[in-house]
């Protein structure tokens, strides 16, 4: 059995008369200490997912079908007092923007030890010396010091591996990362995540990884996940699916990537935005963007389907050259 | 092993203390010269209020030491008829107008401190509560503040003090007058912090860090209290300055209207009344003296208090 199991989830938002649906049917799982990717471009629902796991969609958002097992639990069924003793304890979160998810007023001491004695019934000093033992973990030096610093006296990397270090607190056996690296800056990106693969292996520890960077996604994971609209347009292996794509959006992420490029060439993009919740097209939702689009795209919404774990939800796989002839052509 | 955060050395506390001192904060305090004047007055104020045992020449309270042969002698500086024994002259019982004075003050702040700390537990709890559970909660205190609001502080205090009164008789309420002054004027005035602590939690509520906190599984209540809560504690303090000489103020006016303090305890407010019949007849200073004194404790709390909003509100920066 799955650690984490994801069943035809199904999240929607009333506004109002109408009802919008960010996450339609979408199911994933997860082994111990398994690495997932959810790629996709903004609104594509990757954050609502991974929110909604954890039951903490903001109002009106709610989870309208579906199932989320953990270790065989519904918890999207579990009420407040159930859902806390999971949050943080057994499967944390790693936000965007360490400068906003740490709090200004409090020292990194006091929210470390917070967080310990939310879950457990330990002294002070035993929370001081667990939070100590996490801090040396994500390589912070001398980490007695740092444990008494207020937020604004660290930088960003260090806020953020501070934001892991407190994730780590309680061993959890998943950690949801949304998007961890996109507020550093680029040098300090390829530090973070590669302390954040070290520690989940050498933890055994589940990761989701949103993030549009394709780049990040394949250094750091087993498996992806491509979501567009709120739909899994195409899942694999990191490998496969990165080398092999076939869903023309998985492909258009790709080709958009600079080093796909030649020099000096116009970058690729795909062309037209996201369509917006309320005003989703008919049949495959990506169809007006699509290069291969035909009629019958405009009526079926196509199945995720395929061979050996790589599934494609596209109904003209077969008439669509290989992703390499793709790119030798150009 | 590390120090728990309870061990921390003496050495540590000095250099917080430092840090403290070179901070941007006291230097544009010491910049601004208003704010270091009323600081110094009301410290000198509150610390003579609360040492008054100690430094008052007389104790207002022991009646054995009153003689009432002298009464209304005027202050020294009268050449006629002062009395060295009597700094600021006494009052129609023959009680030195100074050491009344600076009794009367002691429990005018006691009675304004005591008031804001009982305003600001309800107005802090009901504007956490509101702002962060918000629907029928937050609806219903906050048109509860609303109607609140409608009434004038005053008017409730009146009422209130002289339904007790009439009930009890006045025996009791004389011995109660502190507690029920403290209790009315603290319960009419939680309206005032709900309202600001409210503001400032929605805004607070949407940022990344309460997320972070629901995420790692924290109650609602400790996410209130232990988070959000110091995140608010700017604009309650601004308020608590000037909620303090409010507070005084409302006393000094119930006293005056002879709700307040009795006269054998007397506040800043009870003594300006006691001694406003006598003003026609000429001895003016025991009106006009604790009324200095009152005016001079507001304004520089009030001073100190808007210094405070600017200081606190970066986006006031002047310079």
């Amino acid at each position: 059995m799955a650690l984490l199991e994801v069943k035809d989830l199904e999240v929607e938002f009333p506004l109002g008369r109408i009802t919008l649906q960010a996450i339609r049917k979408v199911s994933f799982s997860l082994e111990k200490g398994e690495r997932l990717g959810i790629v996709g471009e903004s609104g594509a629902g990757k954050s609502v997912a991974a929110f909604s796991i954890l039951n903490l969609l903001s109002r009106p958002g709610r989870i309208s079908g579906g199932e989320i097992l953990f270790e065989g639990d519904d918890i999207s069924k579990f009420d407040d007092r159930q859902m806390r003793s999971i949050r943080g304890n057994r499967i944390s979160m790693i936000f965007q923007d360490p400068m906003m998810t740490l709090n200004p007023v409090l020292t990194v001491a006091t929210q470390m030890i917070e967080c310990l004695k939310a879950h457990r019934k330990i002294s002070k000093k035993e929370a001081w010396d667990i939070s100590v033992s996490k801090l040396k973990e994500v390589m912070i030096p001398s980490p007695e010091e740092r444990m008494e610093s207020y937020p604004h006296e660290l930088s960003g990397g260090m806020r953020q591996r501070v934001v892991i270090a407190m994730a780590l607190l309680t061993d959890p056996e998943i950690i949801i990362a949304d998007e961890p690296t996109t507020a550093l800056d680029v040098t300090i990106q390829a530090e973070i995540m590669v302390l954040m693969l070290d520690l989940c292996k050498s933890n055994n520890v589940g990761l989701i990884l949103i993030t549009h960077d394709l780049a990040v996604v394949s250094q750091v994971t087993e498996r992806i996940m491509v979501m567009y609209a709120g739909r899994v347009v195409e899942e694999g292996g990191t490998k496969e699916v990165i080398t092999n794509p076939k869903h023309p959006y998985t492909r258009g992420l790709l080709k958009a990537l600079p080093q796909e490029n030649t020099a000096g060439s116009r970058l690729n993009q795909i062309r037209g935005t996201m369509p917006s919740l309320n005003a989703l097209p008919k049949g495959c939702a990506f169809n007006p963007r699509c290069d291969f689009a035909t009629k019958e795209c405009h009526q079926v919404v196509p199945k995720l389907e395929g061979r050996d774990g790589h599934n494609t939800a596209c109904i003209h796989l077969e008439k669509i050259p290989s992703f390499k002839s793709e790119l030798g052509n150009q | 092993m590390g120090k728990p955060h309870s061990e921390v050395s003496g050495a540590k506390i000095m250099t917080r203390i430092k840090s403290f001192l070179n901070s941007d904060f006291v230097y544009r305090f010491r910049k601004d010269k208003v704010a270091v004047v009323s600081l110094g007055i009301v410290l000198v104020l509150v610390l003579s209020a609360v040492l008054a045992p100690l430094i008052s020449p007389f104790d207002p309270y022991d009646l054995k030491s009153i003689d009432i042969m002298d009464s209304e002698i005027p202050p020294v500086w009268d050449e006629n008829d002062g009395d060295e024994r009597f700094l600021l002259g006494t009052d129609p019982q023959g009680r030195d107008m100074l050491s009344t004075i600076l009794y009367g003050m002691r429990i005018s702040l006691m009675i304004g401190f005591f008031a804001v700390l009982l305003q600001g537990i309800l107005g802090v709890t009901i504007g956490l509560l509101s702002g962060y559970l918000g629907g029928k909660i937050d609806a219903f205190f906050m048109r509860l503040a609303d109607i609140q609001l409608s009434f004038s502080t005053l008017m409730v205090a009146i009422i209130t003090l002289a339904i007790f009164q009439a009930a009890f008789g006045a025996e009791l309420y004389s011995k109660l007058a502190i507690f029920m002054l403290i209790l009315v004027i603290g319960i009419a005035e939680w309206p005032q912090y709900a309202r600001t602590v409210r503001a400032s939690v929605l805004a607070e509520k949407h940022k990344e860090y309460v997320d972070a906190a629901r995420v790692i599984g924290m109650s609602p209540a400790r996410i209130m209290f232990r988070h959000i809560f110091p995140n608010t504690l700017s604009p309650i303090l601004v308020i608590s300055t000037i909620q303090v000489a409010n507070a005084i103020i409302s006393e000094a006016a119930l006293s005056f209207l002879g709700l307040g303090m009795p006269v054998n305890q007397p506040s800043l407010g009870s003594l300006i009344s006691s001694g406003f019949e006598y003003i026609f007849s000429g001895s003016w200073w025991i009106t006009v003296i604790p009324s200095f004194f009152l005016v001079l404790l507001i304004l520089s709390i009030n001073l100190l208090g808007d210094w405070l909003r600017d200081a606190l509100n970066p986006k006031l920066y002047k310079d």
